[in-house]
């Protein structure tokens, strides 16, 4: 039981971080807190359900098409919002808000769409893409079923889910520090006003994150059916304030340090499943609020905010 | 005549009157009791976001201590309702006391960290586990004290309690120290204003209001779930009806509520959904081009909104 729980709490580990990354690039680079998120994700999870029901098609390519599409939607929408609202008094403030107002459009647009209903995919189809790859590995084809890992037995998704989360992870690292797009980034995360004294095109950059962030936000929901359970509209909320415990217990404004957050996260979190289930939908709120009182910069977090 | 005894006749001597006749003459009782709570939690609201500029997300987890307050007495010692009702703002403002430590964080950091404690909060509340004392997720039913004549009096003096403490902040040097801290929190210190103290009395008073508010609710409504007095759509109403009449004013948050929550009930929303969709594209606009609210355009004006 420890064992299984602690490798599933690695396991959802990985997938928590991709949930806060996205969140946690657009607040370290705009300083605004996108309260969409969990909304941007559910749309990932219905583009990839739908995708699979209409199309049948696989969800390891449905990650792709949902990156690009999101990033698609999210670079117009940051030059509607973002610049608007950088200009007012309060931004971190009133993005709140604004982001609030967005979620509930969404929420509703997406339930008077598609109804209230409870939706899923079969947890195989993710399964069928984790062996073909190990068969490729292997040199020869390998049975599809649960995955063994230090002599416990997981679901396959689960393990495909989360690979491709610490994949999504790495990527995201090597553009930040790889790419001269990710340096001017870690720019503008750094000092906004600097950068722009130097000369970085700051709303491009900005941009540029603010869709990177939301085609996160899209790719961790086409595994939200996978590890979250069945999908609906009304699923964004609960997901945001998950995204926020995890990226708050890294370190705001740190796109690494939510690896870290998410790790802690989903290892507590399945600590909690075993031996506590009753009060395990307590932690996300408890965590959050504790980790902010006593480091208020998160765990790898260097400066300290303070009123 | 000196401008808070002005504001108290012009003010909240027609609400709370507007609001004792008209019992009287229409009679959806329930609505008219809801505009009460109403407006009296957007003042409250008011109070601790217009007056500090901290925007408490779970505000809500204060009207639900409230609610939860009055009837456990009720449930379990058999209180008069009143008394409960003092228990009840009790333990919302024992919640604020809890949760001052939050004004360490600032902006949205303090506003996540409230909104995950009201979560918190209801996850206590409806856990099965604890269900001989809160009755966990099944609800709660006080049919034993169901008063609506008395409750919806006790409701309406809590809203003229709760504006006229909104026109003494407007018009008190407390109000302004309040305002100067939100300006500018190290100028305030400077000036001489103990900046803690008075952020945290504005807060407990802020608690207070929705507690009391959240009482007087279980009393008048006598049946409800967790999820319908934790839920998240009191905080919601509240910061809409705030924002789309004007922040640190008396007249905003009450001309939002009865405009807002009147259009709400009067397009008679059937689904959900549509209210939903109305509300998020509202605030997106309020955010977007009327961040100050309808006072704004006066005051643009150089016209001073009570």
């Amino acid at each position: 039981m420890f064992v299984y729980s602690l490798l599933a709490g690695l396991l959802f580990g990985l997938y928590f971080s991709l949930i806060g990354l996205g969140l946690n690039l657009v607040f370290g680079v705009m300083r605004i807190v996108n309260l969409a998120h969990g909304d941007f994700l559910m749309l990932g999870a219905f583009l990839a359900f739908w995708l699979f029901t209409l199309f049948a098609l696989n969800p390891i390519p449905a990650v792709a098409i949902a990156f690009v599409a999101f990033m698609i939607i999210g670079l117009p929408l940051y030059y509607l919002l973002v610049p608007r609202l950088l200009r007012a008094k309060d931004p971190e403030m009133l993005s709140f808000i604004l982001f609030f107002g967005l979620s509930q459009v969404i929420e509703a647009v997406t339930t008077i769409a598609f109804g209230t209903s409870e939706r899923s995919i079969p947890g195989d189809q993710l399964g069928r893409a984790v062996t073909a790859v190990a068969g490729l590995f292997a040199g020869h084809a390998v049975e599809p079923g649960p995955v063994d890992l230090f002599g416990q037995t997981f679901p396959a998704s689960w393990v495909a889910s989360s690979i491709a989360s610490g994949c999504a992870v790495l990527l995201v690292y090597l553009y930040l520090y790889q790419t001269r797009l990710g340096y001017l980034t870690r720019a503008v995360m750094d000092n906004r006003e600097e950068a722009v004294a130097t000369g970085i095109d700051v709303h491009r950059v900005s941009a540029i994150a603010f869709g990177i962030g939301i085609g996160l936000a899209a790719v961790a929901g086409v595994f939200a059916p996978f590890i979250l359970g069945s999908i609906t509209p009304a699923m964004g909320a609960e997901v945001t304030i998950t995204a926020f415990a995890v990226i708050v217990i890294g370190s705001l404004g740190n796109p690494l340090g939510t690896v870290l957050g998410g790790v802690i996260y989903g290892v507590s979190y399945m600590f909690m499943q075993s031996y506590y289930s009753s009060w395990a939908n307590l932690l996300p709120y408890v965590l959050l609020v504790v980790i902010l009182l006593v480091r208020p910069s998160g765990l790898l977090g260097r400066q300290v905010r303070r009123a | 005549m000196p401008r808070f005894v002005r504001h108290l006749l012009l003010i909240l001597l027609p609400v709370v009157a507007a609001f004792a006749i008209l019992p009287s003459l229409y009679s959806n009782h329930l609505l008219l009791f809801n505009f009460i709570i109403f407006m009296t939690l957007a003042q409250g609201l008011n109070v601790i976001y217009g007056f500090t500029g901290y925007l408490p997300f779970g505000y809500v987890g204060f009207f639900g201590a409230g609610a939860y307050g009055f009837s456990l007495m009720i449930m379990h010692l058999q209180a008069p309702p009143l008394a409960a009702l003092v228990v009840g703002a009790a333990a919302a403002i024992g919640l604020a006391l809890l949760l001052t430590p939050l004004f360490r964080l600032s902006g949205a950091y303090f506003s996540i960290a409230n909104l995950a404690a009201a979560l918190a909060v209801l996850q206590v509340v409806s856990n099965p586990n604890l269900e001989d004392v809160t009755k966990g997720p099944y609800g709660i039913s006080l049919s034993g004290v169901f008063d609506p004549t008395l409750s919806y009096a006790t409701a309406l003096a809590i809203l003229a309690a709760t504006l006229a403490l909104v026109i003494y902040l407007r018009n008190s040097r407390f109000g302004m120290a309040l305002k100067a801290i939100r300006e500018d929190p190290i100028s305030a210190g400077m000036a001489g204003i103990n900046v803690v103290r008075e952020r945290i009395i504005a807060w407990l008073l802020s608690a207070l209001i929705a507690g009391l508010a959240g009482g007087v609710f279980a009393w008048y409504v006598s049946v409800f779930y967790p999820e319908t007095v934790f839920s998240v759509e009191f905080t919601i109403f509240s910061i809409v009806f705030v924002l789309f009449g004007g922040s640190a004013t008396v007249t905003g948050p009450i001309l939002g509520a009865v405009i807002l929550y009147g259009i709400y009930n009067a397009v008679g929303i059937s689904t959900p959904q549509y209210f939903q969709l109305i509300y998020g594209a509202l605030i997106m606009g309020l955010v977007l081009f009327l961040p100050n609210g309808l006072a704004s355009l006066l005051q643009k004006w150089g016209i001073d909104v009570p």
